[in-house]
């Protein structure tokens, strides 16, 4: 029992439980489904198919982050690999056509990886700083996205496209597969290789990791090309569900979304150690939170507070002060000259200001 | 004692006590400092100078003991109360604000006022004063990012007197300075002291040490040696104080030194004025199949530099390195492992262990970065490499899945060497492998080390604690002010041969 509070996945779990228990009792609704033409609907369905570009955002970010780093540039991302896809398909004059919405894919999937390729060219080689070296493309992502869509709002309608975010496989939603695929690729190759451990020991300790002989600079590298990819596909997820590409509107604000999913789930904004299972954990917080929200009628225009009072009560449960103070609760009577050194800390620092 | 007691001490420290959690830092040391002397600290790592200065300075807290500035008991609870009692310290690395002028950095806090605000002109003005008191003639409205470090810490200490300060404390202020900069620096510091400032003085350079110093205060871990007067301490009766001599059960371990090395063949590995500008002068180091080569020198001689570069870890700008007779490439530590020599950092919480992985995954991690991410080393052969050396070198506790952050540094010596072991390497170089770890787990290492050697390792042994390089090696490189002194023979030469040529070898030519 005391093993199961421990684990790391515990307090998210709670979290999801928490919300998906509440959202059951104030609307019986939540936990039905119904099946329409052999497709599934309901409002947890609902919330599977809304998560899939958050899920892919988040994934990558998991990884970026594994490695010390952090990507900002996945919304921006996300508006290019849309534009891409949606200029070749508009551009084609046959937008219903199945071959043309495939060149359109992967040609956005290749721009994102490109993407991804600069972002990790900037960090891992020229050792610019991770938020500053995506910061780059985070602010031109989308003028370049409105260059390639001449400035417009691009619309087309296609049924192949539009199927990859609206369209049933089986009796669920297309995006949920994408999602699954997404964490059983990341998952499998984190974990079956050695990939994983690897980036967790670059997150770590970088120069120790350098001295054992990883190729640290391949590793950072690759964690970028893996999250400007999945924005891509992201970006097409999108693109895909409004039918539309609008640089302004893609993605804004995913990047801090993402983040705040992979901490939920329990991996340390400080690099090393990461969850797979916590980010999606994370994801399906932030986006059962979504559909509370919007359930309950609270006006768009607040709903940021929602979102505000959960990156609190992380942020703060998360801060060493709290977790020294839990960490004095649950252990004995400390030495005393182990509560000499924080202060210490501190006191170097004021010297260092001064 | 020395003879000029009759001067009153500024700074009067006794029985000062300082415990960190398992570890006693400082152990009922005195230390005393009078004004107009140069008083060197002197001690290898870990021996408490750092402590004791950070007790002064009111950075630390002292468990028990006292101080007394001017007489006077005092206690600070912080560094600011310690600067306001007259004690300022420069810092190796320089404590300025590098985007500010010098005049700003020289005044900050002191500013002549005029009205509400601060007078600019009178501040440069005053400051220029300050600066040709001590001779350094720069503009003081320039920025001080733009001077180099010499000039930066001439700055710091220039800033101290603005403050008034009757003891000034420099902790390592040559280690990035060239011959030149150094004399400057020296300049300033005799000035310093024929003005009364009590100077305390702190380099891992001997010759240093002997010419601007006219006291020297010894500690060793954490307890002091004693208190002499420059000229009655001679430099190899300062470096047997420094290093001291090990417990005796050590003593009985096996010696590898004493077997004959096959030298006819070609080397393992050759450098050949292997060097770095700044850091290390170009030297020459072969070893060969089971062979043990020692590295001797004190701190900071440059025996740490010379095997990073062997190692690639610090790219070497003149010189090459041969394995196996043939030219190899040695630009990063990846090249190295390609040829199968591994190093083991004498930094083993900043350049060993990942901490938050565990002891199995950290002794993975080598075999792990050869194979490349992608074929992942099978569960099956991990779990036997793994336990078969936690067996082979007692690794406590005997858990795979323990994380390293959690083991006693012996255990983390040993998780490392398995590390390397496990890659099968032909070269290990060890650098102080056994540093600040118990003396059940400095014997393991010892006996490994051995054992493996005679089975046709070769090693190259970096340790502060001579007995022991004497012991393992049969050659030993003497190092001293980053430059390779010598070679000896270790079945020709006793321990206090070794510091005496570690002390005065080539001392004419030297200087």
């Amino acid at each position: 029992m005391r093993s199961i509070w421990r684990h790391r996945l515990f307090w998210p779990v709670v979290a999801l439980l928490t919300l998906i228990a509440v959202n059951s009792i104030a609307r019986p609704n939540f936990i039905k489904f119904r099946v329409r033409d052999g497709e599934l609907f309901g409002a947890i369905i609902t919330i599977l198919r809304d998560s899939a570009p958050l899920m892919l955002v988040a994934l990558g970010m998991t990884i970026v982050i594994a490695t010390r780093g952090i990507d900002l540039s996945v919304g921006a991302i996300m508006a290019v690999s849309g534009a891409v896809a949606l200029t070749i398909i508009d551009n084609s004059g046959d937008a219903g056509n199945l071959g043309v919405v495939l060149i359109a894919v992967v040609a956005a999937l290749l721009v994102s990886l490109v993407l991804g390729v600069w972002n990790g060219f900037l960090v891992s080689v020229l050792g610019i700083q991770p938020i500053i070296a995506t910061l780059v493309l985070m602010l031109a992502g989308r003028g370049v996205a409105l260059l390639i869509t001449g400035g417009f709002i691009t619309t087309v309608n296609s049924e192949p496209f539009s199927f990859i975010a609206t369209g049933y496989l089986f009796v669920l939603p297309f995006a949920f597969f994408i999602s699954v695929a997404a964490i059983t690729v990341i998952g499998l190759v984190e974990r079956r290789t050695a990939l994983g451990v690897l980036t967790e020991a670059v997150g770590i300790n970088p120069e120790a990791s350098r001295l054992a002989g990883v190729r640290s600079r391949g590793i950072i590298w690759g964690a970028y090309i893996v999250s400007g990819t999945l924005a891509g596909l992201a970006g097409i997820l999108y693109a895909s569900n409004i039918r539309a590409a609008d640089a302004n509107a893609a993605g804004v604000f995913i990047e801090l979304y993402a983040i705040l999913a992979v901490v939920l789930g329990g991996t340390s904004l400080n690099g090393g150690k990461f969850s797979i299972a916590g980010t999606v954990i994370g994801v399906l917080i932030i986006q059962t939170l979504d559909s509370t929200i919007l359930f309950l009628g609270v006006p768009s225009a607040q709903s940021p507070v929602f979102f505000a009072i959960v990156v609190v009560v992380v942020v703060v449960v998360q801060s060493p002060r709290i977790r020294n103070a839990i960490g004095r609760m649950s252990r004995s009577r400390q030495p005393k000259a182990a509560a000499v050194e924080p202060p210490v800390e501190d006191k170097q620092k004021a010297e260092v200001t001064r | 004692m020395p003879a000029d007691t009759e001067v009153p001490p500024i700074v009067e420290m006794r029985g000062i006590t300082i415990r960190f959690p398992g570890v006693l830092a400082l152990d009922n040391v005195d230390f005393t400092l009078r004004p107009g002397e140069v008083h060197s600290l002197m001690g290898e790592n870990g021996a408490g100078k750092s402590t004791l200065i950070k007790a002064l300075t009111g950075v630390y807290a002292i468990d028990s003991g006292t101080i007394a500035v001017a007489g006077e008991r005092r206690t600070f609870h912080t560094a600011a109360d310690a600067q306001e009692a007259g004690i300022s310290t420069v810092y190796q690395e320089v404590n300025l604000c590098a985007n500010l002028t010098v005049g700003e950095n020289v005044m900050l806090g002191h500013e002549p006022r005029r009205g509400g605000g601060i007078d600019w002109r009178a501040t440069q003005k005053e400051a220029a004063r300050h600066m040709e008191s001590l001779g350094l003639a720069i503009d003081p409205r320039s920025m001080l990012s733009s001077h180099s470090i010499a000039i930066q810490q001439l700055v710091a200490i220039i800033r101290a007197m603005v403050l008034e300060a009757k003891v000034l404390i420099l902790d390592e202020p040559t280690s990035s300075l060239d011959r030149g900069e150094v004399e400057q620096l020296f300049e300033v510091i005799r000035d310093l002291r024929s003005k009364g400032v009590a100077i305390l003085f702190v380099s891992h350079f001997l010759d240093q040490v002997y010419e601007i110093s006219d006291r020297i205060t010894v500690l060793r871990n954490g307890t002091l040696v004693g208190e002499h007067l420059i000229e009655e301490l001679p430099r190899d009766a300062l470096v047997t104080k420094m290093i001291g001599r090990e417990l005796e059960d050590l003593a009985t371990l096996e010696k590898s030194s004493h077997r004959a090395i096959d030298r006819s063949g070609t080397p393992v590995v050759r450098a050949e004025g292997l060097g770095k500008r700044g850091v290390l002068e170009p030297a020459d180091l072969e070893v060969y199949e089971g062979e043990v080569v020692g590295i001797a020198g004190l701190l900071g001689s440059g025996r740490t530099e010379l095997v990073r570069l062997l190692y690639g870890a610090d790219r070497p700008d003149a010189g090459q390195v041969e394995v196996q007779g043939a030219h190899a490439k040695v630009h990063s530590p990846r090249h190295a492992i390609d040829q199968r020599i591994s190093f083991s950092s004498e930094n083993r919480r900043a350049e060993g262990v990942v901490a938050d992985l565990t002891v199995a995954e950290n002794i993975v991690l080598g075999m792990q970065a050869r194979q490349g991410w992608v074929r992942k080393v099978p569960k099956k052969d991990q779990d036997a490499v793994v336990a078969e050396y936690i067996e082979a070198l007692g690794v406590r506790p005997a858990n795979p899945q323990a994380l390293v952050g959690n083991l006693s540094g012996g255990n983390q010596q040993k998780v490392l060497l398995a590390r390397w072991l496990a890659t099968a390497p032909q070269l290990l170089i060890l650098d102080e492998p056994t540093r600040g770890i118990d003396v059940g787990a400095k014997a393991d290492i010892q006996k490994k080390v051995s054992e493996l050697s005679s089975q046709g390792l070769s090693v190259i042994f970096i340790s502060s604690e001579l007995e022991e390089v004497l012991r393992l090696a049969q050659r030993v490189a003497v190092m001293r002010d980053r430059r390779k002194i010598g070679e000896l023979d270790s079945t020709q030469v006793d321990l206090d041969g070794l510091i005496d040529y570690i002390a005065n070898a080539g001392e004419g030519s030297a200087a």
